[in-house]
């Protein structure tokens, strides 16, 4: 005797949350049900392993029809083939998109192309997530890019839009489409401390600040070009930066600006003379970031400076983050006691970002 | 000219890509009623086309408004080659012609394509303006309203209940045309879609007229079934009971009465036609004035007439049988006779309702059926369908002969069907045969006399279980006892019914599903010879089926079988008997003797070790089965817990106890005597194999409850949440070990996986009931089983039920020790109690007695007969919902001060097969659903395979029916029911083909918990109704 057919369909779509958890996490129908096994449910239940198979085919069989309108969640709530309350159609679509730190940091900056989705047998065996879901994850974050990537207004709100995420949701996936963008190295080994929690604040931070539409934002620039978009850096804001080159370059500029910091800092800080002996070095740091962000290249490489420019020596001479905040901020500010520099505006959206970035880069 | 039909099309949605060049469509709709046909400007590339049309015009007969269903086909342009249909939408305009239904259709339809399933939704807009008709020749009926529930529908009031009317049209089958060899399968089904469409209109237009010409103005229970005779043609075929209805004006007084049943129950009374016998009937006249001094007043005098139960016992030939004798006197004798002359005068006094208005019911004598094997031959003139005709009216002869035979004089609970397999057609027919009050049958004729009735004393509650035949001239053998509730009338000592339980029945615990489940292998054979080994088979397996329901119920410990439905399914090879019903313990009948095994060859140790090992098993699975159904009938509790089976003695000397207040000692004992424990003999394999099969029926999980009628007897506390599922499963045998017994073993465990899995999958809602599980079976080929279940997951509030429970069990043990002069001393309490339970006076009696009569038509009748309880016990029941009352009160509240749920947020649609919806009333009926969809694939691997391919479909057919009722303004299909699902694979080619025939009632309801009407803070006694409301909702 063998089973042929074997269906349940609701009236409203019934939607088993752990079920879907191991269908989004890409097992077969088998290991499902062997996992469900082991999860002890059959003592709980009462049933036998042909009823879970039974049950577990069917839902896999139900997710499978609404994985075509969870590509367009927007539909999802407009079809009339299933009955599904808001509450769980919300539930579906944000755990459909939910993504993996572990890949997420594998696939972060990296083009989300047919070249990088071959590449997911590697990540698939280097993170343990299997191959199923990582193709999820990759087409997850590869359609919400193209949805929104020819899109003017805010990126988030485009997103949420289109695929009715949560606002975390949303905004992880904002950073996500930003980094994929803008092609940032995320996984060069000094990096591999970052968190993909870390790269979305930074993310967020030069949305904000550093795009087009952070300059539409302000109701000072009607133009309506410039809120045109969020994913692509402000050009002409990087080839501005190059005038923040002088502040290394002009060597009293250079002078100045580390005696202003000095006197604001001395005996506030725990690691004075070892800032005090770094100081140019770092400041170099900082300002050439900023002066070759020109090119794409050094674009992409931003964090990998950062890290090595700033983040690494504070870390050799053991700062405390209290004490980075404070040399950060007093750096910031001290530019504008310098009166023969004239970009403070460039500077302060340069750095105001910089400096939220940087803190939460430094840590172990 | 008495109709104009107007139409709107607005715009469509997700529509296909149909270019794929530029990934967009250029669509227009073509729309059709008739011979005349409208289309919309091309709405060039887009997937949401805004056509906005005019408002297209149909100048139409109201016949053909009946007939013919508005075809909408949406088209993709085409310059150079032809136009690509997208898909259709049918739409029965047939609502819109009744004046309280829907005044217009509105709304967003799915596109249908029967090969790609639904492709993008539609706006429409349609509109009937129907001009008065005098024509007193008009073969049109709009206006007669037609309901799939099977009783008087929530907002109406039966003024009349005409009776039994039927019609059947019959046409060549489009797939078996000659035609059908050159055209598409799409343009196959299209005009399988659409013949079955125009059929079932004019189906329901004939209907109509007969009902027109009794001159009642609604058909209730219709349901209407589709023969796909194959080479000889396609049949529709309808039945249905004619009513003249009343629409309920005073819903505000009335609102938390109708939805749920046991609100249902008690409501009732007040409003409508309580009975006021059934109070009255009790010895204290106190109590009834009480009684009605809470009734809203006006109508009671009428209330009373109905309370004529007692005259159905007399015994209709007037033979003296000790009941009749006591109380028949001239008058019964006069109402019989109207009765029967009223009855009489109907070709068949059948009735497809299954719950009837408070009074309707006197007497049930048990399950009638028959059965008839009939060679298909082509249908020559599809105008004179004379053979099909006379083959129904043979087995409606017969179910009547029956029903003669058991002393009744109406059957209830009528049903038909039929079983198809190549040329040979097995027709059946089943129902209870019942005795009726003529109340309903007449104008009001009889109402002076039945009021005096009143004065007598009767029993109220238990009479439907009375035996309506003459004792000393019984048509079967059968066992019978004093009631149990009033001691008074005889009853059989088990009870078979199609009916649901009716709500006024006096019931010891709960009640769950039983089902007998049979294979019987057959030689393939053609034509005659065929027919004949299927007739000679017939008669065998109607048996064992009864045997194994027999044994199933006595293994539950219970005495009565409700909703009771037997399938019989031919195949190529084999039949299979599927029988259904939902097990109970009426208290008014005796408590079933257990199950004895006895071997053949008893000096055999260790075969006699075993088979008392047997026993032992099935005694402790009764005592288990008690326990989880909480049976515990207060008389006989020591006996239960002592040993399932009772020794003789011990037996007769409780019973004798018992009774000492009674005149009748001597021949309860003898009755009782008489009934020994079921003996099983094991005297070979076969018998093993169903005692094993006996023990191998797993009760459901905890917290599950389940039962094929409406309601759960035992559960009253229904909390809002539903869950309607279709659930299928088709499997393959394996060839080699065709045996009866592995046959059987499969069945049996394909549908108790299937029954597992439900458990297993609605886990979630526990504590819960499935109500109206429908299972049918069909032998789709050779070594394929298919088996198709339909129900409803309720949820219930456990706590309360369990308070519920356990109080009326110690009011039934206070009422045991009780005897008559002791209740009287609790008047005050008995009063308010009683309120409640008067709303079913009238008593239903089934009873289910059977003896298989093999013929060529092999028929059995089954009788049963059993009771409601009496007075006392009824006012008691009573009094423990009314407790029940104030803590639903609470929760009522309690849900009305939080914010409306998401549930009844905009374009939900709720799907059940029950007639009500637990929390919620109805407010109006919107008309009927009667849909018919084939679908076909010939890429059955791509849409995943056979189960991929019909759960997509079933979803779809779902998602129609949904769309229909919400364009009718409805948010309910309430009586739904899935009448076919035919699916047909061929892997090889990768094709699959399905058909599947839906109907239901849409509706609008409105929830309790949104109705502030009452104040649930009132008094117990004086919100009863609102009270009850509560109940549901929380």
């Amino acid at each position: 005797m063998t089973s042929e057919l074997d269906i349940f369909v609701g009236n409203t779509t019934l939607i088993d949350e752990d079920v879907y958890r191991l269908w989004l996490d890409g097992y077969s129908v088998s290991d499902a049900v062997a996992l469900r096994v082991r999860s002890g449910i059959l003592e709980q239940t009462g049933a036998t392993a042909a009823v879970l198979q039974s049950d577990t085919m069917d839902h896999y069989r139900t997710f499978q029809m609404l994985e075509r309108l969870l590509h367009a969640p927007p539909k999802l709530l407009h079809q009339l083939i299933f009955q599904i309350p808001p509450s769980r159609q919300a539930l579906l679509i944000e755990r459909y998109y939910a993504f993996d730190e572990a890949f997420v940091r594998e696939v972060l900056g990296k083009k989300l192309s047919k070249g990088t989705k071959k590449d997911l047998d590697d990540i698939s065996t280097k993170t343990g997530i299997t191959l199923k879901s990582c193709r999820r994850q990759f087409d997850n974050f590869k359609r919400v890019f193209k949805v929104v990537e020819e899109m003017r207004g805010s990126l988030v709100d485009n997103i949420q839009q289109h695929f009715l995420l949560s606002d975390r949701l949303a905004r992880d996936y904002a950073a996500i489409v930003f980094f994929a963008n803008n092609r940032f190295e995320t996984g060069k080994k000094k990096l591999q401390y970052l968190s993909f929690g870390d790269f979305a604040f930074c993310a967020e931070l030069m949305i904000q600040n550093w795009t087009l539409g952070a300059v539409g934002e302000a109701p000072t620039d009607p133009d309506p070009q410039a809120d045109d978009m969020d994913m692509d850096l402000d050009k002409e804001f990087l080839q501005d930066l190059k005038e923040l080159k002088v502040l290394v370059a002009d060597k009293d500029l250079l002078d100045l600006h580390k005696s202003l910091v000095c006197t604001a800092l001395r005996g506030k800080l725990g690691v004075f003379s070892e800032m005090e002996a770094n100081f140019k070095n770092l400041s170099r740091g900082l300002v050439n970031v900023a002066a070759k962000l020109t090119h794409n290249k050094d674009v992409r490489d931003l964090f990998v400076d950062l890290v090595e420019k700033f983040v690494e020596p504070c870390r050799s001479d053991h700062w405390p983050l209290n004490d980075v905040r404070l040399f950060l901020n007093q750096y910031s500010a001290s530019v504008h006691s310098l009166d023969g520099f004239r970009h403070q505006a460039l500077w302060d959206r340069y750095m105001g970002t910089l400096r939220g970035c940087l803190l939460r880069l430094c840590h172990d | 000219m008495p109709g104009k039909l107007k139409v709107k099309i607005v715009a469509g949605r997700h529509l296909p890509v149909m270019d794929r060049a530029s990934d967009l469509t250029d669509a227009f709709v073509e729309v059709k009623f008739g011979n005349t046909t409208f289309k919309t400007d091309v709405y060039l590339k887009s997937l949401n086309p805004q056509w906005n049309s005019e408002w297209f015009k149909f100048e139409v007969d109201d016949e053909d408004l009946q007939d013919e269903p508005l075809q909408i086909t949406v088209l993709d342009h085409d310059t150079y080659s032809a136009n690509d249909a997208i898909g259709k939408v049918y739409i029965d305009i047939d609502p819109l012609l009744y004046s309280e239904a829907a005044t217009v259709i509105s709304g967003w339809f799915p596109i249908y394509d029967t090969i790609h399933g639904i492709r993008g939704e539609i706006n429409v807009v349609v509109k009937v303006d129907l001009f008065n008709d005098l024509n007193r020749f008009r073969q049109s009926s709009c206006g007669v309203k037609f309901f799939c529930t099977t009783s008087i529908p929530k907002c109406y009031r039966a003024v009349i209940i005409h009776g039994f009317v039927e019609e059947l049209v019959v046409n060549e089958d489009p797939e078996y045309q000659w035609i059908d060899r050159i055209r598409t399968p799409r343009a196959s089904n299209e005009a399988r879609q659409r013949l079955i469409s125009l059929m079932s209109g004019e189906l329901q237009r004939k209907i109509g007229l007969k009902v027109l010409e009794m001159r009642g103005n609604a058909v209730v229970g219709y349901l209407q079934c589709f023969d796909l005779e194959g080479e000889s043609g396609l049949v529709v075929r309808a039945i249905g009971t004619a009513c003249t209805l009343d629409k309920l004006s005073s819903p505000a007084a009335f609102l938390p009465a109708c939805n749920s049943p046991s609100k249902e129950m008690k409501e009732i009374p007040f409003n409508e036609d309580p009975n006021p016998n059934t109070h009255s009937s009790g010895p204290s006249t106190p109590l009834k004035n009480q009684t009605y001094s809470f009734s809203p007043s006006k109508s009671y005098s009428r209330q009373s007439s109905s309370s004529d139960t007692d005259l159905s016992l007399t015994p209709k030939t007037g033979m003296g049988s000790g009941s009749a004798g006591k109380e028949g006197g001239p008058f019964k004798a006069l109402l019989r006779q109207q009765t029967q002359s009223a009855l009489e005068q109907r070709e068949f006094p059948f009735f497809t309702l299954t719950a009837f208005p408070p009074g309707f019911l006197v007497h049930v004598g048990g399950v009638v059926s028959a059965r008839s094997v009939k060679l298909l031959d082509r249908i020559h003139n599809p105008d004179e369908p004379e053979t099909r005709d006379a083959w129904w009216a043979e087995i409606r002869q017969e179910i009547k002969s029956h029903a003669k035979a058991l002393g009744c004089h109406a059957v209830v609970g009528y049903s038909e069907s039929t079983s198809i397999c190549e040329e040979v057609c097995i027709l059946s027919a089943s129902g209870t045969a019942a005795v009726l009050n003529p109340r309903f049958l007449q104008d009001g004729t009889v109402e002076g006399c039945l009021e005096q009735r009143l004065e007598e004393n009767l029993p109220a509650g238990c009479g439907f279980c009375h035996i309506p035949y003459d004792e000393l001239n019984m048509p079967f053998p059968a066992h019978l006892t004093y009631c149990y509730n009033c001691r008074k009338q005889k009853v059989p000592d088990v009870l078979f019914t199609t009916i649901d339980l009716p709500m006024d029945a006096a019931v010891i615990g709960k009640g769950c599903l039983i089902q007998a489940r049979l294979c019987r292998l057959k030689k393939k054979a053609q034509a005659e010879a065929n027919a004949t080994a299927i007739s000679n088979l017939l008669p065998f397996m109607e048996y064992e089926v009864h045997t194994q329901l027999m044994n199933k119920l006595k293994l539950k410990g219970m005495n009565a079988l409700f909703g009771l439905r037997i399938q019989i399914s031919v195949g190529e090879n084999m039949l299979m008997g599927l029988a259904s019903a939902t097990g109970v313990y009426l208290a008014a009948l005796p408590t079933p003797g257990g199950i004895q095994i006895a071997g053949k060859t008893p000096n055999d140790g260790s075969y006699e070790q075993h088979i008392s090992h047997m026993q032992k098993k099935i005694n402790d699975t009764i005592a288990k089965n008690k326990e989880l159904y909480e049976i515990n009938p207060p008389e006989i509790c020591e006996e239960i817990i002592g040993s399932p089976i009772p020794e003789p003695r011990q037996r007769s000397r409780l019973l004798r106890s018992q009774s000492e207040s009674s005149d009748e000692v001597t021949e309860l004992d003898l009755s009782h005597g008489k009934k020994d424990a079921f003996v099983l003999e094991i005297d070979d394999t076969d018998a093993m194999e169903d005692v094993h099969s006996l023990l191998t029926d797993v009760p459901p999980p905890s917290g599950f409850y389940s039962c094929n009628t409406e309601i759960m007897p035992g559960i009253n506390n229904w909390t809002s949440e539903i869950q309607m599922f279709t659930s299928v499963r088709v499997i393959r045998l394996s060839s080699l070990n065709l045996t009866n017994q592995a046959l059987n073993k499969n069945f049996n465990d394909l549908c108790e996986n299937l029954l597992k899995s439900l458990y297993f999958k609605l886990r979630s809602m526990i504590p819960c009931c499935l109500c109206h599980v429908n299972f049918t079976v069909s032998l789709p080929e050779d070594e394929l089983i298919q088996v198709t279940v339909t129900a409803v997951a309720i949820t219930f509030d456990k706590n309360q039920a369990l308070q519920t429970t356990k109080t009326h069990a110690e009011k039934s043990l206070q009422r045991a020790s009780t005897d008559n002069e002791e209740l009287l001393q609790f008047p005050l309490e008995l009063c308010s109690d009683s309120l409640p339970s008067h709303p079913f006076p009238p008593a239903k009696a089934t009873s289910v007695d059977y003896s298989s009569f093999a013929d060529r038509c092999s028929s059995w009748i089954e009788l049963i007969k059993l009771k409601a309880q009496t007075i006392r016990r009824g006012s008691i029941k009573t009094t423990v919902t009314v407790e029940k009352a104030s803590p639903v009160g609470e929760g009522n509240f309690r849900n009305r001060s939080s914010p409306p749920c998401a549930n009844s947020t905009v374009g939900v649609v709720k799907m059940t097969p029950l007639s009500f919806i637990p929390g919620a009333k109805i407010t109006k009926y919107l008309g009927i659903i009667n849909m018919f969809f084939i679908r076909e694939t010939t890429s059955l691997r791509e849409e995943g395979g056979v189960s991929g391919f019909l759960h997509a479909f079933i979803a779809e057919v779902f998602a129609m029916v949904r769309a229909h009722v919400a364009a009718l303004g409805g948010n309910a299909v309430v009586s739904y029911i899935m009448k076919q699902c035919v699916f047909m694979e061929n892997p090889n080619k990768n094709q699959a083909q399905c058909l599947i025939n839906v109907s239901g009632d849409a509706v609008v309801f409105v929830r309790e918990s949104e109705l502030e009407v009452v104040s649930t803070q009132q008094p117990a006694a004086t919100c009863q109704p609102s009270c009850t409301g509560g109940e549901v909702t929380t």
